[in-house]
């Protein structure tokens, strides 16, 4: 268990239930007490996939994967066609796993800096704020970096969540330039001597070139500060994103290097199926799982425990 | 350059063999493409089936004109489709005109609702209202604040009850403080909610009853994916909204899940968020989204420039003359004008995917499609309709009438032939396959 980690078995199985159940017990349904395995069969799980936002093609990669590897299997249960389709799936998950975990990070960084960015409304700033609660349980020492200033009152929400959470929090006045309060920040944590550094950024769209320039800029200053920083960057999506979380992925990484991805609201009815693609087209892996508004509801997403919850 | 008209051709003699009605069999591929389409562009998955039959149903049996394949004529069939349906139920903003219009704005966390509710508000005051923006999101950290904000950049002011935990209350009050101040707009901002969150979907039916809005308005974030057909469904069923706001349309999302909410729900789409800034809103056009979802918008304008050029009886007076063997120039002549009618034809034949890829690499000069006009409009009736009476010496005054040389009007003469002579095997063996075959 290691810092800022929020992994609690039962809780983790609490919070994963829906979306464990969301995908896996339509399949089980669909599949229980059918002892052929009939086009039909093969049509409701493409209809289980897709309707995850997993996407097409990737369904359909899935579907004819599980279907090769039933044509050399004896046994035909349906069991064993959640057990080849979910190996697929945590295969995804689990293959870019980092070898240098966040706790690794902040053991060797002090301050170990990371970057929080993602389009309007992920959720980004509930994110950070559920982070810093998860650092702070682990005695660290946590500042956030406001750099949203454009949003009518960014700082005064980001200032409510630092103080209920108890951490510190550096802001500058609406309008300011973003990288000049990561910069600040940055000296700010030095001199305070903190181990965690969390900045807070705007809501952009991937497709406004000049605000994803500002994304860019604010790396380089970090850099200018921290030659290391910032440690990670992680892209928040919605969950109930369809197929434009991989294009928004893959712009964002453009513009600043993503290190993981944080996945939030799972505590409604959206699946999130699209990680599955973004985590294999940038080879990054997931991070996080958000699962209510409040600070507590953050879940580590460790890929090995996470599939023994999910799948078990 | 007859090669280029055989395009058109080709699809007459499809029609002569049969094969000009949509059929199960030649739409099969093109459906299933657009399918794909649709589910890439987040269309719910039922929502695309069901769609896609339906089309399919209402549409096999339909004629398809000479000059489009059985593909694109469904293609265009499913865009007007789709058109339909965003449109469907159009209704603009309700706004009293005595009394107090009430505007609730509801939705996801993090759907755009406060946003909205500021440009909303920027709008109708532009239209002389007099409008009054409510904080009723109790919930998240400084959201009444970030409404304030945004109230005091356009002017418009911003009622709230500091510290209150009440949001029906919150709405009451405001709307007494609208009557007392002559404020005949109330736009209610709420608090994101889940629709699965019992307790929270239960506030906002109390909000409605308590306050009994002129406009229930659901704003959805145009990324959503597959799972934008259970909120909207569920929101529906709890507050019945009115109308569907799209936000975030800036961005490159396709948008397809407005047409999984509104085969779900049918209310009317009103306005598109475009942009962070207060102005950036935007009336919705159902064309626009349409062809946003679907892309193919090369194939739809072909469709439709041919339909409009297309004229029902001389294609049957061409079908009957192939049938005839009694194609001549004349009729040859006339094709080559109604292709002009459609455009350049490099312009037309660069639409058309799939078919001749050879033909849209190659530079087609529309120069040569005038020089053959020309030279048929340099015979008299009669040559054009039996062109084997053109000897030499008639060659030759063609040749100079129409300002070409002799071996242009010969190797249109010799390709002309071929044609007739291909025309006639369509007849005596039948099948338009074999021959179009032959003819590439
Ligand atoms: N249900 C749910 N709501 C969330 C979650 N994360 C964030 N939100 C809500 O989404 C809305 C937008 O969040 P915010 O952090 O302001 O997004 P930002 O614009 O990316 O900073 C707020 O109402 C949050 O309470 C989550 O995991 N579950
Ligand atoms: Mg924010």
């Amino acid at each position: 268990m290691g810092f800022g980690e929020n992994f609690n078995f039962r809780k983790l199985k609490d919070g994963l239930k829906k979306t464990k159940d969301k995908l896996f017990n339509s399949i089980s349904e669909t599949l229980q007490g059918k002892a052929i395995l009939d086009e039909k069969v093969y049509e409701e799980l493409e209809e289980i996939l897709v309707t995850s936002d997993i996407g097409y093609d990737v369904s359909m990669q899935i579907i004819d994967r599980t279907r090769e590897g039933m044509l050399t299997e004896k046994d035909r249960s349906y069991e064993k066609v959640i057990e080849i389709l979910e190996k697929q799936l945590s295969k995804v998950l689990s293959k870019y796993e980092d070898k240098v975990t966040i706790s690794d990070k902040i053991k060797a960084n002090k301050p170990y800096v990371m970057l929080i960015i993602g389009v309007n409304g992920a959720g980004k700033t509930t994110t950070v704020a559920k982070l810093a609660h998860n650092f702070k349980k682990d005695g660290l020492k946590v500042v956030i970096g406001s750099a949203d200033t454009f949003r009518a009152a960014a700082n005064e929400q980001l200032e409510i969540w630092a103080n209920r959470v108890g951490v510190e929090v550096f802001q500058k006045e609406k309008g300011s330039d973003p990288s000049a309060v990561a910069f600040e920040t940055l000296e700010y944590a030095i001199n305070e001597n903190s181990d965690v550094v969390i900045i807070d950024t705007a809501g952009r769209l991937h497709t406004k070139s000049n605000l994803m320039e500002e994304l860019s800029k604010i790396k380089r200053v970090l850099q200018k500060v921290i030659p290391s920083a910032p440690h990670d960057v992680f892209l928040v999506i919605d969950g109930n994103t369809g197929q434009n979380g991989l294009v928004q992925a893959k712009e964002f990484s453009k513009y600043a290097e993503l290190s993981g991805l944080i996945i939030t609201k799972l505590d409604g009815t959206a699946k999130g199926g699209i990680i599955f693609q973004i985590c294999s087209e940038l080879k990054i892996p997931l991070k996080y799982i958000g699962v209510g508004e409040s600070v507590e509801d953050l879940q580590s997403f460790n890929p090995s425990e996470f599939a023994k919850a999910f799948f078990e | 350059m007859l090669e280029d008209l055989t395009l058109k051709l080709e699809n007459v003699l499809k029609k002569v063999t049969g094969q000009g009605k949509l059929s199960e069999e030649n739409i099969s591929e093109t459906l299933r493409e657009i399918r794909r389409v649709l589910l890439d562009a987040d269309v719910n998955y039922k929502v695309a089936k069901k769609f896609i039959d339906d089309v399919k149903v209402d549409a096999l049996g339909k004629e398809v004109l000479t000059s489009v394949t059985p593909g694109q004529l469904i293609t265009k069939i499913i865009y007007d489709k789709l058109t339909d349906l965003l449109g469907g139920n159009n209704k603009e903003l309700t706004l009293n005109p005595t009394g107090v219009t009430i505007i609730l704005m509801v939705g996801l966390q993090g759907s755009g609702k406060t946003t909205f509710a500021g440009k909303l508000a920027k709008f109708l005051k532009s239209k002389k209202r007099n409008v009054l923006l409510t904080a009723a999101d109790i919930y998240r950290p400084a959201a009444i604040d970030q409404l304030k904000m945004l109230g005091k950049s356009i002017d418009v002011p911003v009622f709230s009850i500091d510290g209150s935990k009440d949001a029906v209350k919150i709405a009451e009050e405001s709307l007494k403080y609208a009557k007392e101040n002559h404020l005949n707009t109330i736009i209610v901002d709420t608090a994101g909610r889940l629709h699965v969150d019992k307790e929270l979907m239960d506030e906002v039916v109390n909000i409605k009853k308590a306050i009994n809005p002129t406009e229930i308005l659901f704003v959805v974030d145009s990324m959503t994916g597959q799972d934008a057909v259970n909120s909207a469904k569920s929101f529906h069923d709890e507050v019945d909204f009115d109308g569907i706001i799209l936000s975030k349309m800036d961005g490159d999302t396709r948008g397809g899940c407005a047409l999984s909410i509104k085969a779900i729900v049918d209310k009317p789409i009103k306005f598109l968020s475009i942009g962070e800034k207060l102005d950036e809103i935007e009336v919705f056009y159902p064309e626009r989204l349409a062809s946003r979802i679907l892309g193919k918008g090369d194939i739809i304008s072909f469709v439709e420039k041919a339909q409009q050029q297309f004229d029902e009886k001389e294609a049957q007076d061409l079908e009957k003359k192939l049938l005839e063997n009694k194609f001549d120039l004349e009729d040859f002549l006339k094709q080559i004008k109604m292709i002009k009618k459609m455009g350049s034809l490099q312009s037309l034949i660069s639409m058309i995917p799939g078919v001749n890829k050879a033909l849209k690499n190659q530079q087609i000069d529309d120069r040569e499609l005038v020089k053959v006009e020309s030279i048929i409009q340099s015979m008299t009736k009669k040559e054009r309709k039996t062109p084997d009476i053109l000897n030499g010496s008639r060659r030759m005054r063609i040749a100079r009438g129409s300002g070409n040389s002799i071996q242009d009007v010969n190797r249109l003469l010799k390709q002309f032939k071929e044609m007739q002579k291909m025309m006639k095997m369509l007849k005596t063996r039948g099948g338009a396959k074999n021959i179009l075959k032959n003819f590439r």
